[in-house]
């Protein structure tokens, strides 16, 4: 590896055995970005160890056990990225690309159906979901492309083509149909454009065509009776203006989610928690994680837990700005928006102020594509830290 | 570094540090956001939300009590529950969605063997009496249909499946009148401060002393308050507070069941309307109250239907939901000549001595008021015109108190045309014919613009004209006699015990007033009607002549405007120290000894379990 060699060639004057941590690269990452990655995955295991005990009937461990596994497998899959330069995945941009498109379609081919849409491959012990990875794939290729056609074509030609680029498998995923994981998708496409300098003007002609096409779906094409989104998707979307009694509506599961947070208090209900706990809360170990959070833990649970991912934004905004190259930037860029997205509409739906949208709170929720995904694209941040410090003390060693 | 191909220059990075900044504040503004919201919810709300939790996880179902039961003084069961299974329906919790509920409800109409559309009509009336209260729709569900919709839960939101406790009256008709019947409590009586702490779909005492004695009988819902979970479902050990239902106290009435059944018996084989009372003379207590035509209290177990609303309560001359003895409004005739002796004795009007003459007719003002049969018995002390029932003499003592209002007052004392403190809703006040009462009509240009005249008093000496009263008063007043002058407090209720059988309350109520009048005066005034009974020329002679206890009575023949002359029959028991006393009257009757005689009779048998030797010849009473 490119990190390795360097050291050999210039061994540092005092230090003339590296130790142990030196060796496995350790000085170079980011601590704060792992601890911060470590903290909420063991929040999560913790978490789910209590809420999800009597869930599964014999087996009171079904969740924490396999959300352990998910966790160590993304955790050495994090540590082994951080290890890789980053850099190649430009020159792959195109396979990635490729493969990318292909696994979330192949979903339609062998997916496997839950909840009447078709998202994952059902393997042995495990369902992958390829859009999850897919979030992470889309990061590595779009940045590619900004970067491989940054000098092709006028400014208004790359901003359609990163557009297309971002359009197609965002389509696909739509079609699943996974409404958040797709809008995730376009969050990430234009935070890369974003970051990839895109004129503002292009910018705003994105946000009015946006405005417009919200419009159109959610008000116009129910209206003249050829509706884009299915039923739920549409009451998902527009239910937490109106919070509801029926326990069969989306508002009322909405609004049971911020009962359950707010009668957390300061301190948290702890096994006293009654919303999360009899079921009031729907998917609470998925999307709604946050809400058993909220009320088992109170106010200090779900800060703490606000505050890790804070944290690990402020880091990988960081490591936007200490890139060694524009590709790192654009990468990181595009990694720290697609935590921010989820984030945000994820707590949001949960504390009442965002529709549900079927977005993962990252490392939190249960479930393995989306923690190894992430812990995958955290170890993309911290390969691009890794490579700017190396580089850095390249340049001072030099 | 600086020269790799994907550089993006210098002047780049000041723009993409602009951006980066940008993207750092956004950053910054929506983790603000949901820092806030957190604290909004969590902090400053906190303390609603968790009362909305906790609040969201239980449910209350309200346990009902079983009412207490209903005794005579025997301890002979006259109202008892029995458990049935009521289907509801909470309209509340029905799907919200139009088509989903239309469904339900068809299924569930289905299943009851009833159409959509009464199932619809059903729920309509009974939101309109209690808006929140779960819909019953039917009582008396079989266990099969319980076990289906236990099974299918799901399928059926917001029906419940109810045990309740109903009535049941094992002797049929039997005091109808006296024991009322319960009902849901109405959205009006909720607001009442005695019906505090219950809810809609509560039962109460509607009428009767299911209603009198109601706080006593109603016994208290017990509460079972289970944690559920999102769906409704009870959750394993979520049982959370438990009060147990109390069951109401039983009653134990006055009412001696087999004086009971004999005046019913009297007045249904008479088939005519009528009423009865028989009551204690010490102490008050009714040994027998009914009225004729009668019904079955179980019908009001059920909701009544438009056919029994109509036989119940629709005929104005037949209606069984009358109670004729505490309600009737009727002249008395000749019976009252108790009042008419009493207050002339007392009133210094007459003596015992002074004798009338009778030539079968008293002409007043050209207008001539005559015997009934047109008899004639001459001179006449008051035992012996009690005896035959001479109206002339008693005319004549209406028109010698005419204008001293003497007759009134001695009426008004022994509780004519008053309330009598009855523990029984819906007693008439009835109405005694005063001077003032007629003029202040006349003076208003009603009662054919007529003031008061001795004729009026005349009438009211033998019981007829504008007079309006009924049995209980009568009983009250012939009472007030016997024993001396207590007014007494006619009453049903005798005690209460709870259901272990601890003696909680026990009922006498205090004597309405005292009457002073000399000895003199009632015995010789239960001599007149000792004689009329039972002595041969006596009135009802026929019928008491052959009845091996010694009795005063007195008949009765009323005429009523548009009705055949009304029977009626007051009865002290035995003379010459009454125990007991008992009044008849029947519509339509006739003559007093013809219906109304015979009928207290039957009554003075059951009650002193001796019969009649039947020795009488039929000579029939002479006119009331």
């Amino acid at each position: 590896m490119y990190a390795t060699r360097t050291r050999r060639a210039r061994p540092e004057p005092f230090a003339l055995r590296p130790g142990i941590a030196e060796r496995l690269g350790l000085p170079y990452m980011d601590a704060a970005l792992g601890l911060a990655a470590v903290g909420l995955v063991a929040f999560s295991i913790f978490t789910l160890d209590q809420a999800t005990r009597h869930d599964v009937l014999g087996n009171p461990g079904y969740y924490v056990d396999r959300q352990t596994i998910y966790a160590i497998l993304g955790l050495l899959g994090m540590y082994l990225l951080a290890r890789i330069d980053y850099s190649r995945f430009r020159e792959l941009r195109v396979g990635i690309y490729t493969f990318l498109c292909v696994s979330v379609s192949l979903v339609f081919v062998f997916g496997f159906a839950a909840r009447g849409s078709r998202r994952s491959f059902d393997l042995p012990f495990f369902s992958f979901q390829p859009s999850e990875l897919g979030k992470l794939l889309l990061v590595l290729a779009l940045a590619g492309f900004v970067i491989d056609g940054a000098r092709r074509g006028s400014a208004r030609q790359r901003t359609v083509r990163y557009l297309c680029l971002g359009f197609a498998p965002a389509a696909l995923v739509f079609l699943q149909p996974d409404l958040g994981t797709s809008l995730v998708y376009g969050a990430i496409t234009l935070a890369v454009m974003y970051v990839g300098g895109v004129r503002w003007t292009h910018f705003a002609v994105i946000g009015a065509a946006l405005a417009a096409i919200v419009a159109l779906v959610l008000v116009v094409a129910p209206a003249i009776g050829t509706p884009v989104l299915k039923e739920y998707q549409q009451q998902r979307l527009t239910s937490f203006t109106h919070p509801s009694e029926d326990p069969s509506d989306a508002g009322y599961q909405q609004n049971q989610a911020k009962i359950a947070i707010g009668s957390g208090e300061k301190t948290g209900r702890g096994d006293r928690a009654t919303q999360t706990r009899l079921d009031f809360v729907p998917e609470r170990h998925t999307d709604f994680i946050f809400a058993v959070i909220g009320e088992r833990y109170g106010f200090l649970g779900a800060a703490f837990v606000l505050s890790l991912y804070a944290l690990l934004i402020w880091r990988a905004l960081r490591i936007v700005t200490l890139s060694k190259n524009s590709y790192g930037t654009l990468v990181a860029g595009g990694i720290a928006a697609m935590l921010l997205f989820q984030v945000f509409v994820n707590v949001g739906m949960n504390l009442g102020i965002m529709p549900i949208t079927g977005i993962p709170l990252p490392l939190l929720s249960y479930g393995g594509s989306s923690v190894l995904a992430t812990l995958l694209a955290l170890g993309v941040l911290q390969s691009i830290h890794m490579q700017a410090r190396l580089s850095q003390k390249g340049r001072f060693a030099w | 570094m600086y020269r790799r191909s994907d550089e993006l220059g210098p002047q780049m990075n000041n723009r993409l540090a602009l951006r980066i900044a940008l993207f750092g504040g956004v950053a910054l503004a929506l983790f603000a956001v949901l820092f806030f919201r957190l604290w909004f919810l969590q902090v400053l709300n906190g303390d609603r939300y968790l009362a909305e939790a906790n609040n969201n996880r239980t449910r209350e179902f309200r346990v009902s009590a079983p009412r207490g039961e209903i005794l005579d003084r025997n301890g002979r069961i006259l109202v008892a529950n029995r458990t049935s299974l009521a289907l509801q329906v909470n309209p509340h919790k029905l799907p919200a969605d139009e088509r989903r509920r239309h469904a339900e409800l068809a299924q569930l109409a289905d299943l009851t063997h009833s159409s959509l559309h009464r199932l619809r009509r059903t729920m309509r009336e009974q939101l309109l009496l209690a808006a929140s209260a779960p819909v019953t729709l039917r009582r008396d569900v079989g266990s099969y249909l319980v076990y289906y919709l236990q099974e299918n839960q799901d399928r059926f939101p917001g029906v419940t499946v109810q045990r309740v406790f109903v009535r049941r009256y094992p002797h049929g008709t039997l005091a109808a009148h006296i024991l009322g019947n319960v009902g849901e409590v109405s959205e009006k009586q909720l607001k009442e401060p005695s019906h505090l702490g219950l809810e809609p779909g509560d039962e109460i005492g509607q009428d009767g002393v299911e209603d009198t004695y109601d706080g006593f009988l109603r016994g208290k819902s017990g509460i079972t308050r289970i944690q559920v979970d999102a769906f409704g479902q009870p959750t394993r050990n979520g049982k959370l507070v438990s009060q147990p239902p109390v069951p109401g106290d039983n009653l134990k009435l006055s009412i001696d069941s087999g004086v009971q059944e004999a005046g019913e018996a009297a007045l249904a084989a008479r088939g005519l309307p009528g009423g009865f009372v028989t009551m204690d003379v010490h102490s008050g207590e009714i040994l027998g109250l009914g009225s004729f035509p009668t019904f079955y209290p179980s019908v009001f177990t059920k909701p009544l239907t438009q056919a029994q609303v109509n036989a119940l309560y629709r005929d104005p001359v037949a209606a069984p939901i009358i109670d004729r003895a505490i309600a009737g409004l009727y002249p008395t005739g000749s019976t009252f000549k108790l009042i008419t002796a009493l207050a002339a004795l007392e009133s210094g009007t007459i003596t015992p001595s002074t004798s009338i003459y009778d030539g079968g007719t008293l002409t007043v003002g050209g207008q001539s008021f005559q015997n009934a049969g047109g008899a004639s018995y001459g001179s006449l002390t008051l035992v012996p015109a009690l005896q035959v029932s001479s109206d002339v003499f008693f005319y004549t003592l209406g028109l010698d108190m005419w204008d001293t209002g003497q007759l009134q007052k001695w009426a008004h004392m022994l509780g004519i045309g008053r309330p009598s403190g009855l523990d029984l809703p819906g007693a008439a006040e009835g109405l005694l014919p005063t001077k003032q009462w007629r003029d202040k009509l006349a003076a208003e240009g009603e009662a054919e613009g007529r003031p008061w005249s001795a004729g009026d008093n005349i009438q009211l000496a033998t019981g007829q004209g504008d007079l309006q009263t009924n049995p209980l008063q009568m009983a009250i007043a012939y009472a007030t006699l016997a024993n001396g002058g207590t007014v007494l407090t006619p009453h049903l209720g005798l005690q209460v015990d709870d259901a272990a059988g601890r003696v909680m309350r026990e009922f006498e109520p205090k004597p309405r007033r005292h009457v002073k009048f000399k000895t003199e005066s009632r015995d010789v005034i239960l001599e007149g009607l000792h004689e009329a009974a039972q002595a041969p020329g006596g009135t009802s002679y026929a019928v008491f002549g052959g009845f091996p206890i010694e009795v005063a009575g007195k008949t009765g023949t009323a005429q009523r405007v548009g009705h055949a002359d009304q029977s009626w029959y007051v009865v002290l028991a035995p003379y010459p120290n009454p125990r007991i006393v008992t009044a008849v009257t029947i519509e339509e009757g006739g003559f007093g000894a013809e219906s109304a005689a015979p009928a207290a009779l039957q009554i003075l048998e059951a009650y002193f379990g001796k019969h009649s030797s039947g020795e009488s010849g039929p000579n029939g009473g002479s006119p009331g």
